[in-house]
Parts: C-alpha cells; sequence; structure tokens
C-alpha cells in the first residue's frame, strides 16, 4: 500500500493504483473521456491532468501510477488552466449542436464544459467537419462529434474481441472507422453507445426519440438470453424507448447483448392483446370469460394424465409456478419445461446449473466449450471468458463445428462428442478447468448420454472438486433455468413432451413454449397458447391467452448460474393482456381449484418455498462439488456433430423476430441469400 | 581555434574516401573493438560518462546514464538496442551522412553500446525517404558479418550481437523514441505513455534504450581514445565534439563537426563562408533544428554553441541543425511554414496537440498577411502556452516553441504587418 496525499487528504491506495484512483479514493472527482475502468489506459484525453509534487508538467492522473509519500493537487491554477485547454481545443472543432444530438443532457463533454468551459470562443477559423461513417443498423455515428478518445476502438479490441475500429490518419485529420466500411460485427456493439464519451456513436432505432429526462426508468433484468444482465428500461407512456444496462459486477459488469438492448420495439408488434378462441375451425377474439369457459370445458372432462404442460424460453417463475401448481390440482403429472428437447438433468441442480458462476469464470484456468457457440448463447458471458483469456495461461478447448470464433484463441478438438476426450490431459494439469456444456448440444437424441459424458470428463479432470465446481450448463435464455429450479419436469408417472406431443395428452397447455415446431403437436390436442407474441405457435393454438412480456410484469427471472432475480414493470400490457400467474390464479378460481396465493407477496413466499434459489433474490449459493456422481447415463453418445442451437442471433426468440430493429440486423448479419448468378 | 583535424572522430564525413569497410578500417574503424568489449560492460558505460557525452538526438540526455538504466540481471527477457536513424527534424542532416559516408563508426558504435547495455540484438530504424543511405547501411552491415565483426562471437569479442536496418515510412512523430519503437512493432506510430520508460518496457515488452544514430557513432573512438579526451572538448557538462548542420542564407552551408560550445558567430563565419551580405545582414538564427525557438541576430552575436549557452536564451541545441535567416527573410512567414509542419506531422493522439496545432497553424498563416488583430497575437501566445506540456510527448512543446521565439523576439514586426494589412483595407475601402 501506498500512502498518497490528495489536496491534503491522506489516502492508502495499492501500489501499482493510478493517481486517479489515488483522487477518487480522496474523494475527488477528476474530469476525464479516454479513461474508462474497464478498459486499457489511452492517456489522450489529457483532461485528467494533476500537478504532483515535483513533477515539471502537470501529468496524466489516469496513467501515472502513484508513489509512496506523493503529493498530489487537484485544484491549482496550473491544472485549471490546463483542463480549460484541454476543453477549449475539444470544443473548437466540436459541432455545437447540442439541440439536436441524442447524446444531449448525458454527454460527458457537456457536462465538463459547465465546469471547465468558457462563455464564448477564441477560436475564429474554419471548424472541421468529418464524413460520417455507417458501422450497421444498430448504431448511428455523427464522427464530426467525435473526440478521438479511442474508447470505442480499445472496446471493440479488448472486451468485444472484435478489432475492427481504429484510428485512421493524423493529427486533426484522424478518424474513428473501420478503414473499409462494414457493420460491426460484435454483439456487444450497443455497448459503444454506452461508453462513446459524446454524440458521435448513439443508438440508431433512438435517435430523435426522447431526452434522458423524459423517461420514467426502471431497473429489470435481461431475458433474452440466459446471462441476465441486470438492465435499466427507459419508457415514456405505453412504449419502451431503450434499454441500457446497469453495473452488476458479479453478473455483466456494465455491458449487455445487442439482442437484449435493441429487440424491445418487437414489444409493440404481433402482441397477443386479447384473448382468442378457436371456432369453426378458425380463431376468433373472445372475452376473458368465454376463453376459460371453453378451457375449462376441456379440461373438466379429462382425467389428470390427459393434460400436459409446457413452460418455454421466456416463461417467469412466478407463472411456471402457478401452473405447476394447476396441474397439480388437476392430477397431472405431465409437465415439461424443455421445449427444445434438451435431455437436461433436472433431478440435481448442479447439473442443469453454471455451477462455476460467472464471476468465478475469472479464476478458472483451463476451458473447454462443448457444442456451444458462448459468443452468440450469451455474448457478455463470453466477454468475462475472453477477459480471463488475456490475462493469460487460459487453454481453451472447444467442441463443435468448424468456423466458430469465440474472439479468442480456442483449440478445435473435433465437431463432436468423441473429441471432447482430446482436451482431458490439458484440464487434468490445471487448478481450476471448467467445462461449459451448451443447452443446444443435449437436443440430440443421445443428448442424456451426452450430458453424462461431459459430467465424466468433469470429474476425470479434477473439475468437481469440494471447493470447485468446474461443470457448467449454459441456458439459452431468460426463462429455462428457473422452470428446472421449480422442478417443472414430469413427475412420478408423468410424460415429457416428446410423449405429450406424440398423443400422449388430449389437452396441452403451452406457456411461453415456441421452442419446437407447432406441426409436431399431434392432431386432435387441444392447445391452450399462453403468452406475448403471435409467433408459429399461437396460430395452432385453440384458445390463446394473451401475456405479458418481461418489461410488463414484476416478475422474477433466474440465469443460468442460479441466480434469481427481479424483473420490474415498465410499461402495462397491451390491451386485455395480463400478468402469466395472474391469468393461470383467475382460471384456478374459476374451476373451483383456486391456488393459494392472490397477490405478489403470497406467490414469491410459495416460490421461496419451493426452491431456496428464490429465497435469496440476487445471489447464487456458488459451492463446490459434493457429490460426483453423474446423471443417468443411456449408452454412449454417437459421434454425430453437433449442431448449435441459434441460427441467427438477432431472432431467436418471438421478442426478437417481431422486431424490426432485429430484422434489419438479420438481413445484415445473417445467412446471406445466394446470389442470382450463382 | 578551431578543431584540428586529427581530432574529427567523423573522417569520411563529406565522403572523399569510400564507405566500404577496408577504407573504414584505414581511417581507424574496427580497431581493437574486441579489447574494447573485453573491458567488460561497467567499465564501458563508466567511460562514456566520463566523456560527459549527451544525446545527440535532441533532448540532450547524458549518455552513460541512460545506458545504466538498463538492467544489469536478465528476467528472463532480451535487451534491445535501437538506434534512431529516423532523421527527420528540419534542418538536420547530420545522421545522412554519418550513414552514407562513414557507417562503419555507427555499426561498430552498436557493437560496443549493444554489449555494454547487454542488447542480445539492435535495430537501425531509418526514415523511409533515406533509402540510398539504408542500401549503404545494409551493405555495411553485410560487409560487417562477412568479416565476422557482427553475428555469433562478434568481431572476436566472445559476444553475440545481431543488427537490423527497418525502414520507416516517414512520419516525424517516429523520431519520438516510443513512437518508435510503436512502429518498429508494426503498430501506428504514436507515442506510449511514461513511465514506463523503454528501459523497463521497450521494444516487445523487452528493456530497450534509444540512441540517435550520432551518439552511438561516436562511441567507439571515445573509448579508442578515452574519455577525457572528449570531455577536453567545450565546456564542462557540454563536451565534445559535434556535427552542425549550417544551411540557410549562408555563403557555404555544409555539415561540419566542430568543437561544442563555439561560438554561434565563428561557426557560421570560419565553417559556412559567413552570412550572406556579411554577418550584419543578419536578421535571426534558428540553432538547433526547427524545434528551437530562434535567436535575433543580438543574441547570435556572442552565445555559444551548446546545451547550457542555448538554454540560457530560451532555445536550445537540439540537433544543431543551424537555420541562418538574413534580412530578406519574411520570419513570420518562415515560422508559419514551421506550424504548418507540425500540425501535420501531429499523431492525433492528445487532444492539445491535434486540435491545437491547426489552430496554430491557422493563426499564423494570418499573421503572415497581417489579416489579424493585434490582440490575436495575445491568443496565439495563450494557445502555444495551453499545448506545451501537456501531451503525451514532446513534438508538441517543439511545435509551439518556435511561435514562441517569434512573439518574444518579433512582436513589434507581426504588430506592423497587423497595421498595414489594416491601413491597406482601409485604404481599399475608401476608393
Amino acid at each position: 500500500m501506498a500512502k498518497v496525499t490528495v489536496d491534503g487528504i491522506e489516502v492508502e491506495v495499492p501500489n501499482g493504483a493510478s493517481v486517479l484512483q489515488a483522487c477518487e479514493a480522496a474523494g475527488k472527482e477528476i474530469p476525464r473521456f479516454c479513461y474508462h475502468e474497464r478498459l486499457s489506459v489511452a492517456g489522450n484525453c489529457r483532461m485528467c491532468l494533476v500537478e504532483v509534487e515535483r513533477a515539471p508538467k502537470p501529468v496524466a492522473s489516469c496513467a501515472f501510477p502513484v508513489a509512496d509519500g506523493m503529493k498530489v493537487f487537484t485544484d491549482t491554477p496550473v491544472v485549471r488552466n490546463a483542463r480549460r485547454g484541454v476543453m477549449e481545443f475539444l470544443l473548437i472543432n466540436h459541432p455545437l449542436d447540442c439541440p439536436i444530438c441524442d447524446q444531449g443532457g448525458e454527454c460527458d463533454l457537456q457536462d465538463q464544459a459547465y465546469a471547465y468551459g468558457h462563455d464564448k470562443s477564441r477560436y475564429g477559423e474554419p471548424k472541421r467537419a468529418v464524413k460520417d461513417k455507417d458501422i450497421g443498423p444498430l448504431i448511428k455515428t455523427v464522427m464530426t462529434r467525435c473526440i478521438q478518445c479511442t474508447r470505442c476502438v480499445r472496446f471493440a479490441a479488448e472486451v468485444a474481441g472484435t478489432p475492427e475500429l481504429g484510428g485512421t490518419n493524423r493529427g486533426e485529420n484522424m478518424e474513428i472507422g473501420t478503414y473499409v466500411e462494414k457493420a460491426l460485427t460484435s454483439e456487444l456493439s450497443g455497448n459503444l453507445i454506452d461508453i462513446c464519451p459524446v454524440g458521435a456513436l448513439t443508438s440508431r432505432p433512438y435517435a430523435f426519440v426522447s431526452r434522458p429526462w423524459e423517461l420514467s426508468k426502471t431497473e429489470s433484468v435481461d431475458v433474452l438470453d440466459a446471462v441476465g444482465a441486470n438492465i435499466r428500461v427507459d419508457a415514456r407512456g405505453p412504449e419502451v424507448l431503450r434499454i441500457i444496462p446497469r453495473i452488476n459486477e458479479v453478473v455483466n459488469e456494465e455491458w449487455m447483448a445487442d439482442r437484449g438492448r435493441f429487440s424491445f420495439d418487437g414489444l409493440k408488434r404481433r402482441r397477443l392483446d386479447r384473448p382468442w378462441v378457436k371456432r369453426d375451425g378458425k380463431l376468433v377474439a373472445a372475452t376473458w370469460p368465454e376463453a376459460f369457459a371453453a378451457i375449462a370445458a376441456k379440461l373438466s372432462a379429462l382425467p389428470g394424465d390427459r393434460i400436459g404442460a409446457v413452460a418455454g424460453a421466456l416463461a417467469d417463475a412466478e407463472s411456471t409456478l402457478a401452473l405447476k401448481d394447476l396441474m397439480a390440482a388437476y392430477g397431472s403429472a405431465n409437465l415439461d419445461c424443455r421445449d427444445d428437447f434438451a435431455a437436461i438433468d433436472a433431478s440435481r441442480p448442479d447439473f442443469h446449473r453454471f455451477n462455476t458462476t460467472i464471476a468465478g469464470i475469472d479464476e478458472a484456468d483451463a476451458l473447454l466449450i462443448i457444442g456451444s457457440d458462448v459468443r452468440r448463447e450469451a455474448p457478455v458471458l463470453n466477454a468475462r471468458i475472453r477477459k480471463r483469456w488475456a490475462a493469460g495461461k487460459f487453454p481453451v478447448g472447444f467442441v463443435g463445428p468448424r468456423g466458430v470464433d469465440l474472439t479468442y484463441p480456442a483449440q478445435h478438438l473435433g465437431e463432436g462428442p468423441g473429441a471432447m476426450g482430446a482436451f482431458a490431459e490439458t484440464l487434468k494439469a490445471a487448478k481450476k478447468p471448467m467445462i461449459i456444456l451448451g443447452r443446444g448440444a443435449l437436443t440430440r437424441p443421445d443428448g442424456a448420454a451426452v450430458l453424462a459424458a461431459a459430467w465424466a470428463l468433469a470429474d476425470q479432470a479434477g473439475a468437481l472438486a469440494p471447493d470447485w465446481h468446474g461443470f457448467n450448463l449454459l441456458h439459452l435464455f431468460g426463462g429455462q433455468a428457473g422452470a428446472l429450479e421449480l422442478g417443472f419436469v414430469p413427475g412420478a408417472g408423468g410424460k415429457d413432451l416428446a410423449a405429450m406431443l406424440a398423443g400422449g395428452v388430449d389437452a396441452l397447455w403451452l406457456l411461453n413454449a415456441d421452442g419446437f415446431d407447432p406441426a409436431r403437436i399431434a392432431a386432435g390436442t387441444f392447445v391452450i397458447y399462453q403468452g406475448h407474441h403471435g409467433d408459429a405457435m399461437a396460430s395452432r393454438a385453440d384458445v390463446i391467452l394473451p401475456g405479458a412480456a418481461y418489461t410488463e410484469k414484476d416478475a422474477t427471472w433466474v440465469n443460468t448460474e442460479g441466480r434469481a432475480q427481479r424483473g420490474r414493470l415498465a410499461i402495462f400490457p397491451p390491451g386485455e393482456a395480463r400478468e402469466d400467474w395472474r391469468i393461470i390464479r383467475a382460471f384456478s378460481e374459476g374451476v373451483g381449484k383456486a391456488l393459494p396465493y392472490d397477490d405478489t407477496g403470497a406467490i414469491r413466499a410459495r416460490l421461496a418455498q419451493a426452491s431456496p434459489v428464490f429465497a435469496r433474490v440476487g445471489e447464487v449459493a456458488r459451492s463446490g462439488c459434493a457429490d460426483t456422481s453423474g446423471p443417468a447415463a443411456k449408452g454412449k453418445p454417437s459421434d454425430a456433430p453437433f449442431a448449435l442451437p441459434i441460427e441467427v442471433y438477432h431472432q431467436a426468440d418471438v421478442i426478437s423476430r417481431a422486431s424490426d430493429t432485429m430484422a434489419q440486423c438479420a438481413a445484415v448479419y445473417g445467412p446471406q441469400p445466394a446470389l442470382a448468378a450463382e | 581555434m578551431a578543431l584540428s583535424d586529427k581530432d574529427r572522430i567523423f573522417q569520411n564525413l563529406y565522403g572523399t574516401q569510400p564507405w566500404n569497410l577496408p577504407a573504414a578500417r584505414m581511417r581507424g574503424n574496427w580497431d581493437g573493438t574486441a579489447a574494447i568489449l573485453a573491458r567488460g560492460r561497467d567499465a564501458i558505460i563508466e567511460e562514456v560518462k566520463n566523456s560527459g557525452l549527451r544525446g545527440r538526438g535532441g533532448a540532450g540526455f547524458p549518455t552513460g546514464m541512460k545506458w545504466s538504466f538498463m538492467p544489469k540481471q536478465s528476467d528472463g527477457r532480451p535487451s534491445y538496442l535501437v538506434v534512431n536513424a529516423d532523421e527527420s527534424e528540419p534542418g538536420t542532416c547530420k545522421d545522412r551522412d554519418i550513414i552514407r559516408h562513414d557507417p562503419h563508426t555507427l555499426i561498430e558504435g552498436c557493437l560496443i553500446a549493444g554489449f555494454a547495455m547487454g542488447a542480445i540484438a539492435g535495430y537501425i530504424y531509418i526514415r523511409g525517404e533515406y533509402y540510398n543511405e539504408s542500401v549503404i547501411l545494409e551493405a555495411a552491415i553485410a560487409e560487417a558479418y562477412e568479416a565476422g565483426l557482427l553475428g555469433k562471437n562478434a568481431a572476436g569479442s566472445g559476444y553475440d550481437f545481431d543488427l537490423y536496418v527497418h525502414r520507416g515510412a516517414g512520419a516525424y512523430i517516429c523520431g519520438e523514441e516510443t513512437a518508435l519503437i510503436e512502429s518498429l512493432e508494426g503498430k501506428k506510430g504514436m507515442p506510449r505513455l511514461k513511465p514506463p520508460f523503454p528501459a523497463a518496457v521497450g521494444l516487445y515488452g523487452c528493456p530497450t534504450t534509444v540512441n540517435n544514430v550520432e551518439t552511438i557513432a561516436v562511441v567507439p573512438e571515445i573509448l579508442r581514445r578515452g574519455g577525457e579526451w572528449f570531455a577536453a572538448f567545450g565546456r564542462p557538462k557540454n563536451s565534445g565534439t559535434k556535427i552542425f548542420c549550417i544551411q540557410g542564407h549562408v555563403n557555404k552551408p555544409c555539415n561540419v563537426e566542430a568543437e561544442m560550445s563555439i561560438p554561434m558567430r565563428e561557426l557560421i563565419e570560419r565553417y559556412a563562408g559567413g552570412v550572406r551580405g556579411g554577418w550584419d545582414n543578419l536578421l535571426c538564427v534558428i540553432p538547433g533544428g526547427s524545434s528551437t525557438p530562434l535567436l535575433p541576430k543580438h543574441i547570435c552575436d556572442d552565445v555559444l554553441m551548446d546545451f547550457d549557452a542555448l538554454r540560457e536564451h530560451r532555445s536550445g541545441l537540439g540537433t544543431a541543425g543551424v537555420i541562418v535567416m538574413d534580412k530578406s527573410t519574411d520570419v513570420i512567414k518562415a515560422i508559419a511554414r514551421l506550424s504548418a509542419f507540425y500540425k501535420h506531422e501531429s499523431c492525433g493522439q492528445c487532444t492539445p496537440c491535434r486540435e491545437g496545432m491547426g489552430w496554430v497553424k491557422r493563426m499564423m498563416d494570418r499573421m503572415v498577411t497581417g489579416d489579424a488583430e493585434v490582440e490575436e497575437i495575445d491568443v496565439l501566445e495563450n494557445v502555444t502556452r495551453r499545448i506545451e506540456g501537456h501531451t503525451i510527448c514532446a513534438l508538441a512543446d517543439g511545435g509551439v516553441w518556435p511561435v514562441q521565439g517569434l512573439i518574444r523576439h518579433f512582436r513589434p514586426l507581426m504588430e506592423e504587418r497587423i497595421a498595414a494589412f489594416k491601413a491597406r483595407s482601409t485604404r481599399l475601402a475608401a476608393e
């Protein structure tokens, strides 16, 4: 530790800390543009200059290491003059177009100009103008506003792992761009909007839409992947206008993935905003009592074991539990939450969790990824892996299709399960080895065998120790892990999804279940679809119950680690749509099987009872592996190559499939149609 | 007293003899190199320290001390010597003549300096425009390898040392040592933040020392003749001989190796044939390459050419590129040209330099015609002060010093120019 005196305040900071960190420890705010805690230090904006005793010139506090006994002055005439100078220089070529700039109100340059700006400009020469760059459908550029801080360059190269941005030319002609114009290929590109300190990179869908002070801000979680990134939903009236990440060091740091950030316009399209009932082979609009009556009439005529329920990718924990309780009331054990047919063993929580935890990746020292394109399935988690890789000494192996670019080098071991063993020696040599098994790897017919083989490999490699759990299952969507925690799987004598679809049931209640092809449902099965989007599955339904999307309800979501987090209502569901668990509760009352809870507090108490995960919201109980006996194996895995579950990153769920922004992205980044000439 | 020919280190500065190895050996290069290396690292550094040699690239940092910053014991990383031959300072052309006429002084110096700092290899970063020079240098290095003077057991010393030439692409900023290292690594030539200094983290993250060509090339002779011999020239702390590049309005522009602390007037009159039209026709002199502030005639009359004397007059020895301007010169235009150069060469990394250099250049352009207000001279001065000392490297400092020197010494001329412009435009308006 080094003792540093900042403006007369003595603080102790670790050796190797920067002067800026020491100033912050002393409670002194240092203005900065290029410095960012999670990026490398560039030291080029020169805004954070401070005086250090015995230094001949003011020093850049972000880059200057502390020394014991150092005396720092942050508010002297020299410092103020230097900062005023930098501000003046930044403003001479910066357009003073704040009134039409989308960054206005949350712009670092604007804020600092209040402290260090002049009332009028001394600069009378022509200003520089820079041609705007087209870097894709998500980010709007106004490059004349760029102050060349290079945060975006460093973010793309260091965090996203897609070094596509850089500075071309020299001096005042320096421009940030891709050199050859192209759309950025990162799934984390939206974060560039957040880290840009000025209005050079702004959100294209949000352009000219709103001012930050007009928005009502609701803290929530992202459910469009299974990371559970903490987000803030900014809404005005009935519309979500943007979604930005919140800081949570153990989950998403301060990043979020593009699909979660930009698909909110899908919340306004193709919505199920009223109940529908099929009459004479056609869906017709109905009222809630009519819809409930149609369901009640069907279910009351059936024995319990002819009724089934499926919870899907975007089902929240409350409604999943309510549906499970309702099925129990009907005497049905036909439950399944694996709507993608993944052979997940729900008999023990560590068979289906990301046991190492996301923050635990920082401690791991070897990694094998099986059948998962982590970059597209969980971009933020992939950035965490990349961060660990960048810290050094982190061999990564990959089993899956060729041509997958994870943004860090991974040894491609093979395409099928047989290749897993090739990495065993590397894992064994590591102290804290990790295996990430993609949920997509379990959707094969031999999924159970793959799961067992991966577990066995983890066991052999020493990844299952009393103080380290290196077996990890990576889910794809926000509702999947919660349903598993609640045990939404076939009970004693219950049928699984495949059996239910094959005619094992006469009535099927689908809660946000869009994961399988509707054509697989046996003809004659009565289908109740409860969800928020009129996607393919809704058209197969006999009764449609309009539910709320994740921004429209107070709900609990569990991420792939088994971390329960609360989403909150930012806007009200459209039309007749209602919060999902309340729909089930209302139905239960109408059929005389009233569920024993009727407010949020009561159902959450019931949740906490059902699984300890819901008793400690926001936290995860990380533990080693107490019992190394693995999931039940059925034979050996075949050597068929793994297929990846997400074909088009930008259109992987019902919300993003309804989004126009994501459709534009899919057109740019997705599989390109073959040219006519070919 | 003039420096006698026998005390000149660069015996072939004018290319009167061949540059090749046999001729170089006749001139005394590569004589007893193995014996010099046999003295050991510490003895060599001590001798260089005793000689009082200061870096010839502009900043004048004591060379022996710089070498002593290199780690004595390797922590597993190799050490490197990098020679800065990116001679881009306007007014300077000394390294060019060393390389094309006396390359073996440099190559021998590289071996000795590399040995003294424990470097396994040396890189000579030569500016891209010096194509012919790089050809000669490559040929000279090939000769040296052929003769066993480089490579394994270099010069029979038992020490292994490799030497490579890397051609730059002609950016002034790549003469800044850390930008040079970046460029050598294949990146965009942008100066690095210091600390860490190159002696701790330099080329490819390894300990590195960057020295100017002339600094390295004088080392073998210093070690052959002894540090005291070198220290005998010039004033204390400014010792040695130095190549001066004299140009501009002189009768015989030339490069000349002279004693340090020689009076400027003697330097110009003895070696460069005097100022065009006589000493009284002198307007001003830029004493050390374009970055150093100019000195008006009354200072030039008796100033000594060394680091400290010029610093006293708020200028500097720099690279000793002496630019002489007689009274026919439009000195404002001359300095405006330099401002344009520094604007063009700013790397664009730091805000004050990136944005400020263009501003200074544009104001200087108006000062040339007089299309300005008198108060703008103060704005210009203030802008240069806000640039100076606020950036990562010294390019910005060097870029604004000439303007500061102009305002310091020729402010009345600038005001006259503005008044004349105003008078002219009033007259035109009246007509």
